[in-house]
């Protein structure tokens, strides 16, 4: 078996910015060139997602939608915290060209292998 | 029932058993960040979490389930019992795909509550959106909270 381009930096809860978060669930593939990471982000929008890459470093931040007043709780199990997970890079991804995709609270990220590293035939002149 | 969050308790300056919270700490970490929110079924299953709310007019259900299609969602009421199931299918992907890590929960689920209080089961309403599932079910008439004058003899 061959190593992930992508592995998860952290897990389970920790603290950035003084805030607690909750880590996302994933599931990372890979399917030939590309590597694709799923995340489990019930009741995050577009509007409360972030995605950023510092160096090799990939963040996701996804904020949950203000919870509506349905009224007084009378049984709880979802935890009112936002999401956070790091993932470290492979250099051979080619962080320019991510995709990402939010729907129904699943966020698809697509991770390109680098067009250099792909191997090539030079032709002889 | 009443489900409180759990807060941890403030930690005394000199405990001879703070080291022993600290481990027992990481130890829910670790298994937070394995099993994910709500109570997990450790052979299989998948126990989405769900919360109940009520005030004087409605019974709101809410349950986290992340990507679903709605018409795969099916909800039920019986005997003052709100059943939520479904499935929830993998995406599809090449057969010579590799996954390096997998904490998602696939397959069957089923969630039942009992209602706090009696409902109307013409006038219930669900919604998804975001990968939440939010039912709101209208009290019946009986069951809302009702002011009784006093009539003079």
């Amino acid at each position: 078996m061959s190593t992930s381009t992508v592995t998860s930096q952290e897990s389970g809860p920790e603290t950035a910015d003084r805030r607690l978060y909750t880590a996302p669930l994933v599931t990372i593939r890979r399917n030939g060139d590309a590597t694709t990471v799923f995340l489990d982000l019930p009741g995050v929008d577009a509007a409360g997602l972030d995605i950023s890459i510092e160096e090799d470093r990939l963040t996701v931040t996804g904020r949950k939608a203000a919870r509506s007043q349905n009224g007084e709780p009378v049984y709880t199990e979802i935890r009112d915290l936002d999401y956070r997970r790091v993932f470290e890079l492979a250099p051979s991804i080619d962080t320019t060209r991510i995709g990402a995709n939010l729907k129904d609270g699943v966020l698809t990220l697509t991770l390109p292998k680098a067009e250099k590293l792909k191997p090539r035939k030079i032709a002889v002149s | 029932m009443n489900l409180i969050h759990y807060r941890k308790p403030e930690r005394s300056v000199w405990s001879p058993f703070d080291r022993l919270t600290t481990l027992q700490q990481e130890m829910n970490r670790l298994f937070e960040g394995t099993f994910g929110e709500g109570p997990s079924n450790l052979f299989g299953g998948w126990n989405p979490a769900l919360d109940v709310y009520q005030d004087k007019d409605n019974v709101t259900v809410v349950v986290e389930l992340p990507g679903l299609n709605k018409d795969e969602i099916d909800i039920s009421i019986h005997e003052g019992a709100l059943s939520i199931s479904g499935e929830r299918k993998q995406e599809a992907e090449k057969d010579d795909a590799e996954t390096f890590r997998s904490e998602r929960f696939f397959g069957r689920f089923q969630r039942s509550v009992h209602l706090p209080s009696a409902v109307d089961h013409d006038k219930v309403t669900a919604s998804y959106k975001d990968g939440v599932l939010t039912v709101v079910l209208p009290k019946s008439e009986e069951a809302k909270p009702r002011q009784i004058t006093v009539s003079a003899s």
